[in-house]
């Protein structure tokens, strides 16, 4: 059994929270305390009526407002598979905490209001899935019980978003007709909607392929720790730490580390102390190398006879800004941090920001505010080994560190 | 000491990785962060089933060298004498470091009022032992074994969360966590508190427990007991709890599924007395482990919100 990792965006008013109580619900996942204390909280706030959006509610500060603040998790499972659902909040001031959640995902579910259709929050959160590459978007047309369960409803929506994709280069894209409040098409098929002859949410989800996405023949492995025993039967064990980013490592195979292009050859790859053939994508492990070479923690060693990463100290970046009380300048300096190494860096220029509503670009930008998505050509002082991040997600990754603060202040992804 | 033959699984290739192993992949990774990132790490251990599950998962981080973390217990004086015994054991047995401050020190020291009435538990008071210990040691990170399906607030925490220099907990003002990169930049006097487990269930706990063949304190497993029974719960029948003219003194079968302080950590009945046996039970469990068994976190909707704030693991 494996795991998948979605995001669902939207907000509460598109029934998000209800459609995760749902999904948690139906497919049994909601133990009895925790539906006893959901029916004692719904008896003092409601009419009385279960509300499962409290499943997902869960600082004091949100349940007073009504709203979801933060990024929350959700743990449960099905025969099929275990689900690590990341419930991002839809408001635009939060736009930071979806490219957060999306930044992991596996899959996006994308909330839509069937009688609102396609609208300014649909169209962001598309954005964000898109910029963030997530390999798998499922548009959940939600509240079909308020059209009449209307086919043509459904698809004249499914038509503007199909158009909308198009732009966004979705690769695999699923539309469902829904009713998260009474459970059509989330496990079982609606009997409410004979004409839907598709999957329903729960067998997609269980269902779709992301053995594919994992990048098997690029092997980057950032090196996270040297471990050194230093005992006298380990006296001479030198063991780079790191976690495969892509691709495969194997006993024998000849390596490059970057940035300083020194070569050698695999002698070992170790799991857990454990002598193994070869190791891939995304597991834990330790290369022990032939020769005794200059490696330490921030170095990228890669597979040679694999296609190389770009080497430079000039980035084009789409940086997502996430600070709300610095803005982003040209010529502000950050530490960059880019798999497991960090250097200072600046800001060149900024070539234009993107509307995330109308997906305009606008020039003639001097600085970038809160949630703001942008072109930023930055220069670092020393050189980073990365992927373009639509080629390889996790080399083509950075953020960005306030140097005063320490608060991570924005998303870059590496074009 | 490093791994023996027989905790050592063999590893598996791509197409065979499942979720347990992937759910280890990214624990080890955090590990190696923490190593990588700060200079005086610790680990908070317990002798808790999770804890233990760091240990383990430490171990095959930085095999074959030592753990590079000290190990730190805060010990409530309320402990279960084999979770302690347990502890000593393995602490000999790795090789690690351990320190061991005890919040009776920090009662006595400061001149905190200790919580009395039925319920009264010097849980809370583990706070002010743990930042002090932070202080003294000069911890820069602290790994946990918190989960994030154990409780609501905990639910939204980072990975790695950061604490400002009184210990607390922002959840408004929590660092955006992206991809796997993890920001432990901090100044002097802050700290880092981690949790490598957090997308970890109860269940995967127990699974991982099971697979790895990881040895567990007794109290984990079926047993005969004498209790306080208080309002439906099973409390180990100890000095350290004071039982009322409501309370009855029995003698039952049980297990604990969470160990911590004695007075908020409550049995149940089981008769499940080997690891195969707790997975079944636990798989078809339909009450969530801390509502079965923490006493603290039933008092109000936000108490570990508010334990969090003020500096709680």
């Amino acid at each position: 059994m494996d795991l998948l990792r979605f995001i669902t965006a939207g907000s509460v008013d598109d029934g998000k929270s209800t459609l995760i109580g749902r999904l948690l619900f139906d497919t049994k996942n909601i133990l009895a305390d925790q539906m006893e204390a959901i029916e004692k909280a719904s008896k003092t706030r409601n009419a009385g009526e279960i509300d499962l959006a409290l499943l997902t509610d869960g600082l004091r500060s949100e349940r007073e407002q009504g709203i979801t603040i933060d990024v929350a998790y959700k743990y449960f499972q099905t025969p099929k598979r275990k689900f690590i659902s990341i419930d991002a909040p839809g408001h635009i001031q939060y736009t930071r905490n979806m490219v957060t959640g999306a930044s992991n995902a596996d899959l996006a579910i994308i909330l839509v209001d069937a009688r609102q259709g396609v609208v300014e929050q649909t169209r962001r959160h598309s954005l964000i899935a898109s910029m963030l590459g997530i390999p798998h978007v499922v548009v959940a047309i939600n509240k079909m019980d308020l059209v009449e369960y209307s086919e043509d409803r459904f698809l004249e929506i499914a038509k503007t978003y199909q158009e909308l994709a198009q732009k966004l280069k979705i690769k695999d894209l699923k539309i469902i007709p829904v009713s998260a409040l009474n459970g059509d098409n989330i496990v079982d098929p609606s009997a409410n909607m004979p004409w839907y002859k598709g999957d329903t949410l729960v067998s997609v989800l269980e269902n779709v392929n992301v053995l594919n996405d994992l990048n098997l023949t690029d092997g980057r492995f950032p090196v996270q720790y040297v471990i050194r025993p230093q005992t006298p039967e380990l006296h001479d064990y030198r063991g780079y730490a790191g976690r495969i980013r892509s691709g495969t490592f194997r006993k024998g195979d000849r390596i490059t580390v970057l940035p300083s292009e020194v070569s050698s050859t695999i002698a070992r790859v170790e799991i857990a102390g454990q002598e193994v053939e070869e190791a891939s994508a995304p597991q834990s492990a330790t290369l022990i190398l032939d020769d005794d070479v200059d490696i330490s923690r921030g170095d990228l060693i890669v597979a040679s006879e694999a296609a190389q990463p770009v080497v430079s100290q000039d980035l084009e970046t789409l940086i997502c800004w996430m600070d709300d009380r610095k803005e982003l300048k040209v010529g502000s300096k950050f530490t960059l941090q880019h798999g497991t190494s960090r250097t200072r860096c600046s800001v060149r220029s900024i070539d234009y920001r993107i509307d995330i509503n109308s997906y305009e670009q606008l020039e003639d930008i001097d600085t970038l505010k809160l949630n703001d998505v942008a072109r930023v050509v930055l220069r670092t002082a020393n050189p980073i080994a990365y992927d373009p991040y639509a080629k390889n997600r996790t080399n083509g990754a950075a953020i960005l560190i306030d140097e005063t603060s320490n608060v991570t202040v924005g998303a870059c992804m590496i074009e | 000491m490093s791994l023996t033959k027989e905790e050592i699984q063999p590893a598996k290739s791509i197409e065979r990785l499942d979720y347990l192993d992937q759910l280890e992949a990214e624990a080890i990774y955090i590990m190696r962060e923490v190593a990588g990132q700060f200079e005086r790490p610790a680990l908070l251990f317990s002798g808790g089933k999770d804890s233990i599950t760091l240990v383990r998962l430490a171990q095959k981080a930085f095999a074959p060298a030592k753990i590079p973390f000290t190990l730190v217990h805060v010990d409530t004086g309320h402990n279960f004498e084999e979770a302690i015994r347990y502890r000593d054991e393995l602490v000999e047995k790795i090789g690690a470091k351990l320190v061991v401050r005890y919040v009776e020190d920090t009662i006595k020291a400061k001149g905190l009022q200790e919580p009395t009435g039925k319920n009264a538990s010097r849980n809370w008071l583990q706070t002010y032992t743990l930042l002090d210990t932070i202080e003294e040691f000069e911890f820069d990170a602290c790994i946990g074994g918190a989960r994030r399906d154990e409780e609501k607030a905990r639910a939204k925490e980072r990975i790695f969360s950061f604490r400002d220099e009184f210990g607390q907990w922002d959840p408004k003002r929590q660092r955006p966590e992206l991809w796997n990169l993890f920001n432990g930049r901090i100044h002097k006097g802050e700290n880092v508190r981690v949790f490598p487990i957090s997308n970890w269930t109860e269940l995967d706990v127990w699974s991982y427990i099971k697979r790895e063949n990881i040895d567990l304190p007794s109290i984990y497993f079926a047993h005969e007991r004498e209790c306080i029974l208080r309002d439906g719960r099973l409390l180990n029948n100890t000095p350290v709890i004071q039982p009322d003219e409501n309370d009855q003194i029995v003698t039952r079968r049980v297990r604990f599924r969470t160990v911590g302080d004695m007075t908020c950590t409550a049995a149940v009945e089981s008769d499940a007395a080997t690891l195969d046996e707790v997975v079944a039970e636990i798989t078809i469990s339909r009450i969530s482990e801390r509502g079965e068994t923490r006493i603290d976190d039933q008092q109000t909707e936000a108490a570990m919100e508010d334990r969090k704030k003020g500096g709680y693991f």
